[in-house]
């Protein structure tokens, strides 16, 4: 829809010669990637039955309930400590605050699911927190109140710990993006500094603060590990009973369209606050001076970043630390090294395929300057806002039918037997994965390509060359830096992934973040801590390097 | 056939983006085998969309372009540009960031040995006065070597015509008509045939031996130079090229136009009726500085233009007037100075009541 808007009222180029196979090729993806959600949406109409009407009259107003709390809870915390972080990193000079404003995003590496495995095994009854406080007064079970982490405001908080950097990062760029000379005014104009915040900043980034918690708000959606885990009803564990243990393929679909409802409004926000904030005025060119703090504000200051950091990353990766390296899986060793092995080998193929797929529809979109292509390409990056366990839906609904149907006609016409072509391999988990986070390296090779002048296929073609041989020999070498990018992160969001995964992955074929959350499940906290670790030892490299540079991207070489 | 005598033949050509009017409408050109043309004019007048229609960048709607007599585009049909063997340099010369400038020139010579790849390549740098700077990548050139490369680039493969966009106006003004003399030298040492585009005049005067100057989508005169500024066919043309005014006047018995500054004599070529009123072109070198002269004008303004001065001039009855004086005579503003007509072309057309153009 964006794509329509952007090209509405300026000439719109005419389609350029030869172009007609990549448009289709780039359109059929799209088409392809945005298919299962149809799926899950054609289930709206097929009545729902007795199953249905039970889950109407029963659970589903606890999951809408529930996860409108969370959202809620979410978003307000996730504003306020992105809010007061960013205002303190844009405005205020202290020692560390260059190395703190990238440092805030690294909650970011660390799944919800894993800081509540650690939260958990930290302040349980048991946990060391609580054992340590009744050695110290003395107190025994049932003398004194302490807050249950395995609650619903027990989520809330490990989703505003982890997911606050969406705030941050966007609001951060706000306040650096507003002229000094507006809060000056507002100062000139009698108020103090912290009424000029209230009226005058807060009010400009109030855009950006907005579109960065819908973000955390999908994320909170998506999440499956973490609401499951501390038995919190929502949406996303509502559809996975329904489909796994109650066997209501139907009730699912139609839980993941509610569920897709309450996204769909938040994208729309997202969108809208994004498309206001680009009428803000330009950076000036003035170098901003920050207030140099000493003393109590200094202290305060640095609280109000180290805070958010400790909680959403430090303490959490000292206390899966400290349990993998008291006891650790115990299987560690083969097991764990097969583990790693699957994760490696998903994230790569599906790295690999999304990386490919995007440059077709990237470049396809490109060269035919087609607004069709356009607009699907942003149909399919819709995938991204979708939880996983609604894709998981919408996948395996039709994969399973075309397993049946591909098996009968393989037996019958042959006679062989092939089991499950589709949801017994890597096949329809891979799919899920695609359409998950295709936006991911699409959104990069996006980026990539925009930096490249038309005048260089133009130039390529002038000396000979096919759309074909342009991509391989102009636009891949000057891109490469985007393509490792966007590899990188598609490889992180799919070592992450739990839900789809979860209901997805063939027969046996375990991953970290599965073995993670079974051993949490299990109470086996200590065991879940290694693979834990590991999910976010791999997402740690690529997200510093993404941060520094979106912290700092004078810094960053263009690729 | 006729077409077989043109390097290129463009012919009624039509193109327009969708929703909004043509940006070329009735656009004819026709190039013979070495020669070097121009297309000239404001911004908007659909100049590049010309071009880009010729390099096949650009789909034409209608008409037809034909190179060395073969279609390459009509109605319905387009080649390519890699099929059409045509040389471009852009306007950011689009020199591939990621080859130094030796592989930036051997790129478009795919058919060719390694070797002999690197032979051409070397032999077009040296030709475009860049010898032994193949190692150097984009970043490492200035501005000037930079166009030359792109030259080079554009000229390897030997294509049958090479279209330039533009291609000085990121250069100071220098260096640019110093290039533009020397890319034509090149040129014509190698018998191309080129087209050219610009809203530069001096750019196109340099460079070009034909030049058109294009208005909506349609070329208005296609001249030499000398032509185009002496001999315009219309006021859009007149006041395009070159500077000067329009002065009304009458025209007079004896292919005369008569004027608040004197009578002028032979208008050649301007289909005079006795008694139909003109509008009189007046070039600032028309205009001469005569301090004995009866005829008065105030300084309005001054601009210095070191060997001369240009001199906006304002008659007693309030008609603006340029004059070109040499600049030893510095005059102050509000001065009157004596003026007289010594006009060498009359140019001059028909003046309609209420027509603007």
């Amino acid at each position: 829809m964006q794509a329509l808007e952007s090209t509405r009222g300026a000439p719109r180029p005419a389609p350029r010669l030869g172009t007609r196979s990549w448009n289709a090729a780039a359109v059929a993806i799209a088409i392809a990637l945005a298919a299962p959600i149809a799926v899950v949406a054609s289930n709206l109409f097929v009545p729902g039955g007795q199953a249905w009407a039970h889950l109407v009259a029963t659970v589903l107003p606890d999951y809408a309930l529930n996860s409108a709390t969370l959202v809620v809870l979410v978003a307000l915390g996730t504003t306020i400590v992105g809010v007061a972080c960013a205002w303190v990193v844009a405005n205020c000079e202290f020692p560390g605050r260059r190395v703190l404003e990238w440092a805030l995003a690294l909650p970011l590496a660390m799944p919800a699911y894993v800081i509540a495995y650690a939260y958990t095994d930290a302040l349980q009854f048991a946990g060391p927190v609580q054992s340590g406080l009744r050695e110290l007064f003395g107190w025994a079970a049932g003398d004194y109140w302490f807050p249950e982490i395995r609650s619903l405001p027990g989520a809330a908080a490990m989703f505003v710990a982890v997911l606050y950097p969406y705030v941050y990062l966007l609001a951060r760029v706000a306040f650096l993006e507003q002229s000094p000379s507006l809060a000056e005014a507002g100062r000139t104009l009698g108020l103090p500094p912290w009424r000029a915040f209230f009226r005058v900043s807060l009010p400009l980034a109030r855009p950006a603060v907005a579109a960065g918690a819908a973000l955390a708000c999908m994320e909170t959606l998506a999440d499956f590990g973490t609401v499951s885990y501390f038995g919190v009803q929502t949406f996303t564990t509502g559809i996975f009973r329904a489909w796994l243990s109650m066997g209501e393929p139907v009730s699912a679909a139609k839980l993941s369209m509610i569920l897709l409802a309450f996204v769909v409004v938040l994208l729309a926000a997202e969108r809208m606050a994004r498309r206001r904030a680009r009428f803000h005025d330009v950076p000036s060119s003035r170098r901003r001076s920050r207030m140099e703090l000493s003393g109590g504000a200094r202290a305060a200051a640095l609280a109000t970043c180290i805070v958010p950091l400790a909680l959403g990353f430090a303490i959490p990766a000292a206390i899966l630390a400290s349990l993998a390296l008291q006891g650790g899986d115990g299987q560690f060793g083969a097991r764990f090294a097969t583990l790693a092995a699957n994760s490696f080998l998903v994230a790569t193929i599906t790295a690999a395929i999304a990386v490919a797929l995007a440059v077709v529809m990237a470049y396809g979109a490109r060269i035919s300057r087609s607004p069709v292509a356009g607009a699907m390409n942003r149909v399919a990056s819709l995938g991204y806002a979708v939880p996983g366990a609604v894709i998981a839906v919408g996948v395996l609904i039709p994969a399973a039918k075309l397993d049946n149907l591909l098996a009968d006609a393989l037996d019958a016409l042959w006679g062989v037997s092939v089991g499950l072509v589709l949801t017994g391999s890597l096949v329809a988990l891979v799919y899920a994965y695609l359409i998950r986070f295709l936006a991911v390296a699409l959104q990069t090779v996006e980026a990539g390509l925009a930096r490249i002048t038309p005048s260089m296929e133009d130039a390529a073609r002038s000396l000979g060359l096919g759309p074909a041989e342009t991509l391989a020999r102009v636009h891949l070498p000057m891109m490469r830096t985007s393509l490792v990018t966007a590899a990188l992160l598609v490889f992180v969001d799919v070592m992450k992934e739990l839900p789809a995964t979860f209901v997805m992955r063939p027969f046996n074929f375990d991953t970290l973040a599965v073995q993670a959350y079974n051993l949490a499940s299990d109470e086996r906290l200590a065991e879940a801590s290694t693979a834990s670790l590991a999910i976010v030892a791999v997402g740690l490299v690529p997200l510093i390097v993404a941060a520094r540079r979106m912290v700092r991207p004078e810094e960053s070489r263009t690729g | 056939m006729l077409l077989m005598s043109h390097a290129l033949d463009v012919r009624k050509l039509r193109f327009s983006y969708p929703g909004m009017p043509p940006v070329l409408e009735g656009f004819d050109l026709a190039l013979a085998e070495g020669e070097i043309g121009c297309l000239l004019g404001p911004s908007g007048c659909g100049k590049t969309t010309a071009l880009r229609c010729i390099a096949g960048l650009e789909a034409a709607h209608e008409g037809e372009i034909a190179i060395r007599g073969q279609v390459v585009s009509k109605a319905g049909f387009t080649v390519p540009t890699e099929a059409r063997r045509i040389g471009v340099v852009f306007q950011d010369y689009a020199l591939f960031p990621h080859l130094d400038a030796m592989d930036n020139v051997a790129f478009g010579l795919r058919d060719h040995a390694r070797a002999e790849r690197r032979k051409r390549a070397a032999e077009l740098l040296a030709l475009v006065g860049l010898p032994g700077s193949g190692t150097k990548y984009p970043h490492e050139l200035s501005g000037g070597q930079k166009q030359r490369v792109a030259l080079a680039r554009a000229l390897a493969p030997g294509p049958q015509l090479l279209l330039l966009d533009e291609p000085f106006s990121n250069l100071d003004a220098d260096l640019r008509e110093r290039l533009s003399i020397e890319v034509r030298a090149i040129l014509k040492a190698q018998g191309t045939t080129a087209l050219l585009v610009t809203h530069d005049q001096n750019e196109a005067f340099a460079m070009a031996d034909t030049v058109g100057v294009m208005r909506k989508g349609r070329i208005e005169q296609w001249d030499t130079a000398y032509n185009l500024y002496h001999r315009p066919v219309s006021r859009f043309v007149a006041d395009f090229v070159g500077e000067g005014v329009l002065i009304d006047g009458l025209a007079s018995e004896a292919d005369g136009i008569d004027t608040v500054l004197g009578a002028l004599r032979h208008c050649p070529g301007c289909e005079l009726k006795p008694g139909m009123p003109v509008a009189l072109l007046l070039r600032p070198d028309d205009v001469q500085h005569d301090d004995d002269a009866v005829l008065k004008a105030e300084v309005v303004k001054k601009a210095f233009r070191g060997a001369e001065f240009l001199y906006p001039l304002k008659l007693d009855d309030g008609k603006q007037l340029l004059s070109l004086v040499p600049s030893h005579h510095n005059h102050a503003i509000g001065e009157k100075i004596g003026i007289k007509l010594h006009v060498d072309h009359v140019v001059a057309f028909p003046r309609a009541e209420g027509a603007d153009d």
